[in-house]
């Protein structure tokens, strides 16, 4: 059953480990995943803790619907207050933990306190036990995982580990599974460092009974025929993410050179197709038909024998367009040392890009660089630096705290160049063609983030009859302008809520298509699995109430309606070249204003951005649910 | 046959969740007549499941004859009722095709489901496939000549 499943309180500091069922009642309000975290980080948590001190919570959560043969159902959402932003930290990940820790009968952890020497949980059949982790501390993420498999003799165990970056504090450190799967934003894996925690692993053998298996089954094949059937699907499955890069490329979608310019010239060799020359199969998560990453071999070269899995398209960025690095090969070997190091790809590329512009225009020079010459497309520079900031040494150091330490120690004047939002850097996408996507990552809850929203289905050149049928008001088809995009951000706000707390995957969701599974389809999964009914409506309420709570937490940190907002090179500069939809955009800042207003008061916010009461009591937040443990 | 093309797999484990849902309507990997082996580091993803054998095994060493040829699909099938558990099959079977079902101690293997294999169907890329041995055999040989048909077109093509 999935009702049989636990939340377990560990306590590093005195090894307490207790346990108890996940009340439906919390299931009926948050389903789990995300949603049950985000009730736990904000019940729990005392306000204006400093995140690197014990009193910070570690939260790990399975799906609700984790295990269900479709849609990639073996995602895990972990939490924490984010050292990088102080804000929400929040990240999903893939792979095939989360389903071996539900068989291990856990669906959440709440990790508190801090180890006096490292540590990794192993939680095997409604047991958590803390294992002695010197002998693994200092091992990269792969290494890591291997010893774990055979510490425990036990090929089949499962865990979520950091490397270097995160026992060194790096602010952005990530937490890793697998060759590849990463929880990467908010810098999760620097919270697991403060507590002295290398990893969680876990084997579990509980089954877990749906309510209906042999509908179910049924049921989960048309899921996965009606995914499979998209061509954004099929296109994923073929060259993954990195399929969108030939689209934004040539468009002008894309933040080159930091901010300089909008696609990359001469940028063939980062077409998808040439990950043909190294790739030897793709590979996919847990129940996923989509298969969207590539296993890849390098052959040759100072780095090679090497062998890892992706690139995803955001890494294109991070290390190609972002820092002026033409080659396919330059991504590869970076994002196999961010992998391994257990670095947020995104965030160290916007570091190192930020970095290589202050450079240009003399902000930053060799002294201040420790003689690195941080010019646009070194990448020997880049490699050099992402070894620096995992391990923090000299100008790596600065970058390892994030834009917020960065800046306060470079200078008032770099902030300027710095695109980011509440302290978390962008991924390399251009919004300002975009006023729907330059909303969403205003407004994102975790800082400046593209999977909050992902408003993308007005790109697709659908009539507006079919927009206004799925977001229920009426949406412009023209994706430069600013109507309706409000509403855009805000519905896929509360889809991608719930998707992240039924632990199944946004690509697979009306994520680039729109006859992909969404409200109705998530309704009958969780009808079938469990036996809960859920509307539509009902749904849509849960990420509603799941948006909240998230915007009550960065309230309670001190966020306000002001940190909704874009880096002043949004309203500033316009895009210098692209196609005439993306050329010569910048963001009207009273437009900008208008659609925040709208958005709000769709989420039933006031002005400020501060839930109304009427809002709270509609969505029980008012003290009866935060009673709920 | 069931077959299995290791270079097509991806690893996601959909055969083993959906066998186990359809055989034991529970979802627990332990429970999967069918199990995916891999080397994560190497990226190397092997579907590993009864191959039902010609000269099987398991019936050879099965000393209550409880494993016998299904006429129809060609599966070789357990009889619960004269299983004693022993575990002969389990520990004889060279491909680990048998597994023991942790309550009743007794196995249980792939039945090919009456013909219809659940995860053949579930197998989006195709490394899972039921079909006949010559099907098969003709396929991997035109896998196989491949390389020397490209060759032989150009220098077809040339003269």
């Amino acid at each position: 059953m999935v009702f049989n499943r636990k939340i377990a309180h560990i306590n590093l500091s005195n090894g307490k480990i207790s346990q108890k069922i996940v009340p439906k009642a919390l299931r009926a309000q948050y389903l789990g995943g995300r949603g049950i975290d985000m009730h736990l980080l904000y019940k729990h948590m005392n306000p204006k803790i400093n995140p690197l001190s014990p009193e910070n919570l570690f939260i790990v959560g399975v799906g609700f619907l984790s295990g269900i043969p479709c849609l990639g159902s073996g995602r895990c959402d972990i939490a924490a207050k984010s050292p990088l932003t102080g804000a929400v930290g929040d990240s999903n990940i893939g792979g095939f933990f989360a389903p071996e820790l539900r068989f291990a009968g856990f669906d959440h952890l709440v990790i508190t306190g801090k180890a006096k020497k490292p540590v990794y949980l192993l939680a095997t059949d409604d047991e958590i036990t803390i294992k002695d982790a010197s002998h693994i501390w200092g091992e990269d993420t792969f290494e890591a995982q291997t010893l774990l498999r055979r510490d425990e003799d036990d090929e089949n165990i499962k865990s979520l580990v950091i490397g270097l970056a995160g026992e060194n504090l790096v602010k952005f450190a990530n937490v890793r599974t697998g060759m590849k799967n990463s929880a990467g934003r908010t810098g999760m894996g620097c919270i697991m460092g403060s507590k002295n925690l290398k990893a969680i692993a876990a084997r579990g053998t509980i089954p877990v009974k749906f309510t209906h298996p042999d509908e179910l089954i049924e049921y989960c094949m048309q899921m996965n025929d009606m995914i499979t059937s998209t061509r954004w699907s099929k296109a994923q499955s073929r060259w993954g993410t990195m399929i969108i890069y030939s689209n934004t490329n040539t468009t002008g979608l894309l933040r080159t050179r930091n901010f300089q310019l909008n696609r990359l010239e001469d940028g063939q060799d980062l077409e998808p197709e040439n990950i043909d020359r190294y790739s030897i199969g793709t590979s996919g998560c847990y129940g996923c038909s989509v298969h969207c990453r590539h296993r890849y071999v390098l052959r040759e070269g100072p780095f090679a024998p090497l062998f890892g899995e992706g690139p995803e398209y955001t890494s294109l960025g991070a290390f190609g367009t972002m820092v002026g690095c033409k080659k396919m090969e330059t991504i590869l070997i970076a994002n196999h040392l961010v992998n391994k190091y257990g670095l947020d790809t995104l965030e160290t590329g916007g570091l190192i890009a930020w970095s290589m512009e202050l450079f240009e225009n003399g902000i930053l020079n060799e002294k201040t660089t420790d003689g690195l010459r941080l010019e646009w497309g070194n990448e020997e520079a880049v490699f050099d630096l992402i070894q620096r900031i995992a391990h923090r040494e000299g100008f790596g150091d600065i970058l390892a705290d994030g834009f917020g330490g960065a800046i306060a120690k470079i200078g008032k004047d770099s902030e300027y160049y710095a695109i980011q939002v509440k302290g978390m850097s962008n991924l390399h996408s251009d919004e300002r063609p975009t006023p729907s996507f330059a909303l969403g990552i205003a407004t994102s809850t975790r800082g400046a983030d593209h999977l909050r929203s992902r408003p993308a289905i007005d790109m697709y050149g659908l009539p507006e009859d079919t927009l206004k049928e799925i977001y229920g008001g009426p949406v412009a088809d023209d994706y430069n302008s600013y109507d309706g995009k409000s509403r855009m951000v805000w519905w896929q706000e509360l889809l991608y809520a719930v998707t992240d707390s039924i632990g199944t995957c946004k690509f697979q969701t009306v994520f680039c298509a729109v006859h992909a599974p969404k409200w109705e389809e998530f309704s009958k999964l969780i009808q079938l699995a469990t036996g809960m009914e859920f509307q539509k409506s009902h749904l849509m309420q849960i990420g509603e109430r799941i948006c909240t709570i998230e915007r009550l937490f960065n309230l309670r940190e001190g966020f306000t309606r002001k940190d909704d907002n874009l880096p002043e090179r949004y309203y500033k500069e316009p895009t210098p070249i692209g196609l005439p939809v993306a050329r010569n955009k910048k963001i009207d800042k009273e437009k900008f204003k208008k659609m925040l207003d709208e958005y709000y008061e769709l989420h039933g916010w006031d002005k400020d951005g501060v839930p109304k009461q009427e809002t709270l009591k509609k969505l029980s937040l008012d003290n009866t649910l935060l009673n709920l443990s | 046959m069931l077959a299995i093309e290791p270079e097509k797999c991806t690893g996601c484990r959909l055969c083993e969740t959906a066998c186990a849902i359809h055989h034991e309507k529970i979802c627990a990997p332990e429970k999967a007549r069918i199990r995916v082996t891999k080397w994560e580091n190497e990226g190397v993803y092997i579907p590993i499941v009864c191959q039902q054998c010609e000269t099987p095994i398991c019936e050879i060493v099965c000393p209550m004859h409880a494993i016998n040829r299904n006429a129809e699909t060609g599966a070789m099938i357990i009889d619960d009722k004269l299983c004693v558990g022993c575990k002969l099959c389990v520990q004889f079977c060279p491909f680990g095709g048998i597994i023991v079902d942790d309550k009743t101690k007794k196995t249980a293997k792939c039945d090919l489901c009456s013909g219809e294999p659940v995860c053949v169907k579930f197998c989006q890329p195709k490394a899972l496939q039921y079909l006949d041995a010559t099907t098969l055999n003709l396929r991997k040989r035109r896998t196989a000549a491949e390389r020397f048909s490209e060759y032989l077109k150009k220098m077809l093509t040339t003269i």
